[in-house]
């Protein structure tokens, strides 16, 4: 078993005092980070170090970071992505929860790289616990001159806000959240701009996850090159995932990313509840599922993403032969059905038609062709809207279609010998 | 309930917060959603005459509030129970068995998903995922979660909720 970093204090319930971070090696990363680095440093370092967002797409963080102009006369934001609504994804809480410092202190680090003075914490409004534990470090942390004026005595200052959501997956994209900040409904906005040229109050912002972020003051206080080495090359660092579904021991695990997907179900997961496994979905239910003989998948960035899936949010949920994947994707398909901000017409309406069309095979009165209907509006629906919600969704299907097609004939075929 | 209270009872009620609110923002705007859940910790449901009081504390137009209250789930813009029980119906639930708890809750209470029972105890509701997937099935009641939940939890959870007749909102 590999040394713990971000899950190390987890088990102490006083974790989420500063005096337990302290104790423990905290804010030395800020520290060295406010004495050492200029903030160009910073970024260097974090681009060194290879530090991959761990949100969902999976973006290098000191690149995202660089993209901020420096000339910009305007206010900088950061926005912690803490919106975390992926089915299947949990880790985010459980830091936010039980070891709030390493965020509060990575979000002080990553606002010093980019000249920010003011941040948001986007925790959705279901985290009770999370936000007033959050809260709490916000003020221990200010207390101790961890935040506000003159850090430690530097030029660098900063106040994080907690923005408290209120129920809307979609803000988990980063330009509806912004927009959710701003005060409005929360719709993704076109890309380009940027939300690091124009992004929260049209200012350079950047938005991290709230894993990144609490993977800075780790990278800090050991060094880029430390972080590097944990893990494949190309995915390094802590990695945190979550185990549910049909999973003997579901619960958050922290590993070296590059596992092959069976093992972290059989060894982590404790195995299958019934039988043996049918399927796992490798990061939260918008990343493509693998039926039983691929699970020797690798369980990092680049490794999924040349399978036609993705790490996603880490989210792993085990299938196994109970369960039954038209009923999966019927679910799965409501969901993003339900979510759809009803902004851009191929996720609005072609989601709710997909939902309806499911709902039918799984009642057993699906019709010849409904698969192949299917299939289209996957494509119909794929890359056609602004933000990454239908594809997502057009994706998920679309692998449920392609492993298990013969599930969904033999619902539509009972039918048919029938009436 | 909020018809006998005027937007100026509201507007004197949620000022002092408000204002402490509006300061972490540089436009009103972005106040809206705190100061809608400020409201609804205070008066249990948002509805017209608060989005009127809102309004009018914030300086903005009564429709950029409506907007707000409409888009997000979390916004009671209805009357609830006195208990509000959120059952999680996603994947990770579902697949643990949250169909069978839903129904379980539905025969208890002789209520459909989304009303209240007759004496004002209880609204059931069926949610999205909690991000609690470790302790599916998952719900969350009055703000907070319960896991790893069986007919049986659930049946003490429905006592706890008919022996305590009032929340500190009504």
């Amino acid at each position: 078993m590999s040394e713990l970093v971000l899950l190390k204090n987890i088990q102490n319930p006083n974790a989420h005092r500063i005096e337990t971070y302290e104790n423990t090696g905290g804010y030395q990363g800020l520290r060295i980070a406010l004495r050492d680095y200029a903030p160009d440093k910073v970024i260097e370092e974090v681009k060194s170090a290879n530090l991959r967002g761990r949100g969902g797409a999976g973006f290098p963080t000191g690149l995202k970071w660089s993209f901020v102009p420096k000339d910009s006369p305007l206010p900088r934001y950061l926005c912690c992505n803490a919106d975390e609504g992926e089915p299947g994804t949990f880790k985010d809480r459980i830091l936010m929860e039980r070891d709030p410092h390493q965020l509060i202190e990575g979000m002080i680090i990553a606002a010093y790289a980019i000249n920010c003075r003011t941040a948001y914490l986007y925790i959705r409004g279901e985290y009770g616990l999370a936000i007033e534990h959050c809260q709490q470090a916000i003020d221990e942390a200010h207390a101790l001159g961890y935040l506000g004026p003159h850090i430690l005595d530097s030029d660098h200052s900063l106040e994080i806000h907690i923005h408290k959501g209120a129920g809307a997956y979609i803000c988990g994209e980063e330009t509806a959240m912004l927009e959710s900040i701003e005060g409005r409904r929360g719709q993704p906005k076109l890309k380009p701009p940027f939300p690091a040229v124009a992004g929260l109050y049209d200012c350079p912002t950047v938005v991290n996850n709230v894993e990144t972020l609490a993977c800075l003051p780790h990278l800090f206080r050991r060094g880029g090159e430390w972080f590097a080495s944990i893990g494949p090359n190309h995915s390094p660092g802590p990695k945190l995932f979550g185990l549910s579904g049909h999973v003997r021991r579901p619960g958050v695990y922290e590993l070296p990313m590059g596992l092959p997907l069976g093992e972290l179900l059989e060894d982590y997961g404790g195995g299958p509840l019934t039988g043996n496994f049918k399927a796992a979905i490798p990061g939260g239910v918008s990343a493509p599922m693998f039926p039983r003989d691929q699970f020797d998948i690798k369980m990092d960035y680049a490794s999924l993403a040349e399978a036609g899936s993705m790490l996603g949010s880490a989210g792993v949920i085990g299938l196994d032969e109970t369960a039954s994947i038209p009923m999966v994707a019927r679910r799965v398909t409501e969901f993003f059905s339900h979510e759809s901000c009803g902004k851009c017409t191929p996720c609005r309406e072609g989601l709710g038609w997909a939902a309806k069309i499911l709902r039918r095979i799984e009642a057993g009165q699906g019709r010849q062709g409904d698969v192949e209907q299917l299939e289209m509006l996957c494509g119909g629906i794929f890359g056609k809207s602004f933000c990454a919600l239908g594809d997502g969704a057009a994706w998920a299907l679309g692998a449920a279609l392609k492993h298990f097609r013969h599930e969904f004939d033999a619902l539509i075929t009972r039918k048919s010998m029938v009436g | 309930m909020s018809d006998v209270r005027s937007p100026s009872d509201i507007k004197r009620d949620l000022a002092p917060k408000v204002q402490q609110v509006m300061t972490r923002y540089p436009t009103p705007r972005s106040a809206i959603m705190p100061a809608l859940d400020l409201a609804q910790q205070m008066y249990g449901t948002v509805d017209g005459t608060i989005y009127q009081a809102v309004a009018e504390l914030l300086d903005v137009p009564e429709i950029w509030v409506f907007e707000v209250a409409s888009f997000y789930s979390l916004f009671d813009r209805t009357e609830t129970g006195r208990h509000h029980l959120r059952l999680c119906t996603n994947l990770s639930c579902l697949l643990r068995g949250s169909d069978g708890l839903m129904q379980h809750l539905q025969q208890r209470l002789n209520i459909e998903i989304g009303e209240t029972t007759r004496d004002g105890a209880v609204t059931i509701s069926a949610v999205e995922c909690l991000g609690a997937c470790e302790i599916a099935p998952v719900l969350m009641l009055d703000g907070e979660y319960h896991g790893d939940l069986t007919e049986e939890k659930l049946d003490r959870l429905l006592s706890s909720c008919i022996d305590q007749p009032a929340k500190e909102t009504s």
